[in-house]
């Protein structure tokens, strides 16, 4: 060897090295890769929100980018968060665990919050150009206003009552909703600009629709005539209708309705349960529900009924009302045939009552459509597309009136929709046959099925989650609540909506805990900051697919993919 | 670091870390500046339970030493895939000799630096179950015995897995390993056998022993936290799965960990002078054979025959620690999460 060259490499001459050098990623048959899922929560929604996000902002005590979050989908949190039957909490994962989370009351607290500090919603600088004609004041077309608004259209709302919020403010009890609640959150959306036209009848809506150069119209005239039950009643008996009492007992104008000592209500719907409660609230000693099915087929929201139950009302079940007279029922037993449709046994009995009131269901006053061309209809309601638009162009209908579960969620859900749908008609721009991963469609009936997968329970590693129950809400005192019309169900503070809101599980969607960083055993994981789509990427020079960081991920949001070989 | 439990921020203080909170009261491990004391290019298999436990526990060791650390390692698993000559994957002074002599190379580190008058750097040995609790079992006693100022670190694999899996005096009854086959009546390894390091180590009467695993983070840290705060010889000894040897998913090496943590198979504990001071509660007690049978060195136990003695044995073992440890009762005060006022 030559003194000018040098030794070639041999053993212990070798320079030391960092492993570095050596790209484990080369042994990897699977990748890992983050994901966005939808979570139960959000699915559920009938107004589509996208609850997992809101409360994301919520647990970090950002109530009003959680309340602004809210707003992209829902003007009435502060409504929703007391009215709501929550859908989202009987699809929420942690129900599993331990107990939903309460979302709904975090709602009613974000929206509380909201009118505590006066937040508004700014009216976009854009002209959308539409004149747009919202009939019924209800939370459809309250909802359908709202968000015509935000699309820059000129709303115009039109109600036959003297006040705005339809069957929120005369169908559902001050002890659900007190007013100043729903007048608050009406104001806002006024405040964008939508003109209110009250005590206003529309009998035609083509001629109306003429008549004001409205360029669309969405009706949402909701379900305010009562379905009669015939009763073979004696002259003396009262029966009046649950709708009207509930209206009255709002309205106060004709003085307080007149029931009694003893009043029976017959139906077991929400309405029936809101009937007896108000009745007892307007002097009636005893009030009692006759329903025809038994509790298991009972069609009125548990908690609702467990609150008429807290409060003394009580039910018979399995009982039909075969003929009224003054201060008295005749009453029939009831048996469920294998359908679970009841039957009548034979046996009679008599039920000691003042008055009755029939709670027996709504429909839809649809006069204002007779003769409108293209219109189609089904089971007394009308037929919409996946806009919220009906059979005839221009005119598009959401709420009470159209197929789908009749509550005010699935037609906040509707007026959305409908603003959609309008305001793609107004720019000629085709109808959307798909909504997107955040519109959830089953949950409002109409339109197609969502796109994305949820989130099983199974994804999730819930041993990372601290184990902590659902945060109760203070009830009032049944006894003290049955006497008036003061809020029964009162809210959160803050320090437990808080606490509630962090008991969130975050289905499909990272929050942020640093455990793939944690646990990957090959340092694979790299934090990024300022994050990127995501908190985190991998370093597939290193990874090995073990797939540890997509199993220990608390909220599934970390999926194995195979390596194309 | 914090020890502190933190209750109902989401995940708690369970995950590495958490939006939630502030910096200082996350876990080493969440902390993008790490030291990474094993950085990437190791060759450990898929989902290697000792490079995680490694890097937990020297990554905490030197945070609590400043950086300031030496650290002495056993001939196994963890030197072999961490220094294939001339690569290194130490991101701290570390030195290998034999198999046996981890305990008393670590010794040695710590009479050089007396001697040279330096009281600010720390030593850490390491070794595996077999270097530990079989090979370097007398070293390991007499560095207890004579008060070395070295804390141990044991990370146990339940068998001889770098030479290719075969039993040592921390394998557990009833497993498969290459020298305990399978076969006879009593298959796998014997029982009666066996040693628990742990508890030898606290009847040395040293300082600080505590056990630990891989599926609780923040427990490790604070325990080795805890350790570097003492002088003297100390002890930990942390399980840590080897999908290899148990015949495991990779992806399933930290549940692994914390089925042995649940099921009462491997009690986490620390003890002082001689004496158990605290014990890790098992938050959802789990029935043994959810942790056997997501391994294959347990398969006898199910197929062809299915072994329900083998398993009722393994079973009242683990019940054995729950009573023994008292891993059910009730938390003691300060070790309930702690309830961190809401920053409003």
């Amino acid at each position: 060897m030559s003194s000018g060259t040098p030794a070639p490499p041999f053993a212990i001459t070798l320079d030391v090295g960092s492993s570095r050098a050596n790209l484990t990623g080369s042994w990897r048959t699977e990748r890992p890769q983050y994901v966005r899922l939808t979570a139960p929560c959000g699915a559920g929604c009938p107004a589509a929100e996208d609850v997992q996000q809101w409360l994301y902002h919520a647990e970090e005590g950002g109530y009003e980018a959680a309340w602004r979050k809210i707003m992209e989908r829902n003007p009435l949190p502060a409504v929703s968060g007391r009215i709501c039957y929550h859908p989202c909490e009987t699809a929420c994962n942690r129900a599993q665990l331990d107990e939903a989370v309460g979302i709904n009351s975090v709602e009613r607290f974000l929206g509380d919050q909201a009118l505590a500090g006066g937040w508004q919603i700014e009216r976009p600088a854009l002209d959308g150009g539409g004149r747009v004609l919202v009939i019924g004041a209800g939370p459809s077309g309250l909802s359908a206003a709202y968000h015509l608004a935000l699309l820059g259209h000129h709303v115009t709302v039109r109600d036959m009552a003297p006040a705005a919020g339809g069957m929120m403010r005369y169908g559902i009890p001050k002890y659900r909703l007190p007013r100043e609640v729903l007048d608050a959150e009406i104001d806002r959306i006024a405040a964008l600009g939508v003109e209110f036209q009250l005590s206003a009848h529309v009998s035609d809506v083509v001629a109306e629709q003429a008549e004001g150069s409205y360029d669309a119209v969405f009706l949402a005239v909701g379900a305010t005539l009562p379905q009669r039950t015939y009763i073979p009643a004696g002259s003396a008996a009262k029966i009046i209708d649950a709708i009207a009492l509930l209206r009255d007992a709002e309205d106060g104008s004709a003085g307080p309705p007149l029931l009694g000592r003893r009043v029976a209500v017959y139906g077991g719907g929400n309405t029936a349960m809101d009937a007896a409660r108000t009745a007892k609230r307007l002097g009636a000693e005893e009030s009692i529900i006759v329903y025809r099915r038994d509790r298991a087929h009972m069609p009125a929201h548990e908690s609702e009924l467990m609150e008429a139950l807290a409060e003394g009302i009580k039910v018979k079940w399995l009982t039909t009302i075969t003929a009224a007279d003054a201060g008295e029922l005749e009453v029939e037993r009831m048996e469920l045939d294998e359908h679970g449709r009841p039957q009548p046994t034979g046996e009679f009995e008599k039920l000691g009552a003042d008055a009755v009131v029939l709670a027996t269901g709504q429909v839809s006053d649809l006069s204002l459509l007779e003769g409108v061309a293209g219109i189609e209809f089904e089971d007394n309601v009308v037929k919409v597309d996946g806009n919220m638009m009906t059979g005839h162009a221009g005119i598009f209908a959401g709420g009470d009136m159209v197929p789908a579960e009749r509550t005010a969620t699935v037609a906040i859900g509707h007026g959305r929709r409908a603003a959609h749908g309008i305001d793609r008609w107004l720019r000629g721009a085709p109808a959307e046959e798909e909504w997107g991963l955040e519109d959830s469609a089953s949950a409002t009936g109409v339109g197609p099925a969502p796109l994305t997968a949820q989130v099983p329970f199974e994804r999730l590693n819930t041993w990372y989650y601290s184990d902590a129950p659902k945060t109760v809400r203070a009830e009032l005192d049944a006894v003290r609540r049955s006497s008036t019309f003061d809020e029964v169900v009162l809210g959160l503070d803050e320090s437990n909506a808080l606490f509630e809101a962090r008991r969130c599980m975050s289905c499909g969607n990272c929050l942020a805990c640093d455990n793939c960083y944690g646990v990957c055993p090959d340092n694979a994981v790299v934090k990024l900051d300022p994050p990127g789509a995501y908190a985190y990427a991998f370093d597939l020079d290193y990874c090995k697919g073990c797939g540890v960081c997509a199993a220990e991920c608390p909220c599934g949001a970390i999926e194995m993919v195979p390596e194309p070989i | 670091m914090s020890a502190t439990r933190l209750k109902y921020f989401q995940t708690g203080s369970f995950a590495a870390g958490n939006r939630l909170v502030d910096p200082d009261q996350r876990s080493v491990q969440s902390d993008p500046r790490r030291a990474n004391a094993i950085t990437c290019g190791h060759r450990a298999c898929q989902g290697c339970g000792e490079a995680l436990g490694a890097r937990y526990a020297l990554d905490a060791a030197l945070r609590a030493s400043d950086g300031d650390l030496i650290a002495t390692n056993a001939t196994g698993c963890l030197e072999v895939f961490s220094t294939p000559y001339p690569e290194s994957s130490w991101q701290v002074p570390w030195i290998h000799s034999l198999f046996g002599n981890a305990a008393a190379v670590a010794t040695g580190v710590a009479a050089a630096l007396k001697a040279k008058g330096n009281t600010h750097t720390r030593v850490v040995g390491q070794g595996g179950d077999g270097g530990t609790v079989d090979i370097g079992f007398a070293c390991l006693s007499g560095m207890f015995e004579r008060g070395d100022d070295v804390l141990y670190i044991c990370y146990d694999n339940e068998a001889y897995m770098n030479t290719g899996v075969q039993r040592s005096a921390a394998t557990p009854p009833a497993a498969y390993t290459t020298t305990t086959q399978a076969v006879g009546e009593q298959p796998g390894a014997p029982w009666g056998q066996g040693k628990d390091a742990a508890l030898i180590a606290l009847a040395h009467e040293i300082p600080y022993v505590a056990t630990a695993t891989i599926a609780d983070l923040r427990d490790l840290e604070r325990k080795v936290h805890t350790a570097m705060e003492i002088r003297g010889a100390r002890y930990i000894h942390v399980l840590v799965t080897c999908p290899l040897g148990w015949g495991a998913a990779s992806a399933d090496s930290i549940k692994l960990a914390r089925l042995a943590m649940e099921t009462g198979i491997f009690p986490v504990w620390e003890g002082e002078h001689g004496d158990v001071v605290s014990v890790t509660k098992i938050r959802h007690r789990t029935p043994v054979e959810e942790y056997l049978k997501l391994q294959t060195r347990f398969r006898h136990l199910f197929a062809p025959v299915r072994r329900d003695d083998v398993i009722a044995r393994i079973q009242a073992r683990a019940d054995r620690n729950i009573a023994r440890f008292g891993l059910l009762e009730a938390l003691d005060e300060d070790q309930l999460d702690e309830a961190v006022e809401v920053d409003v």
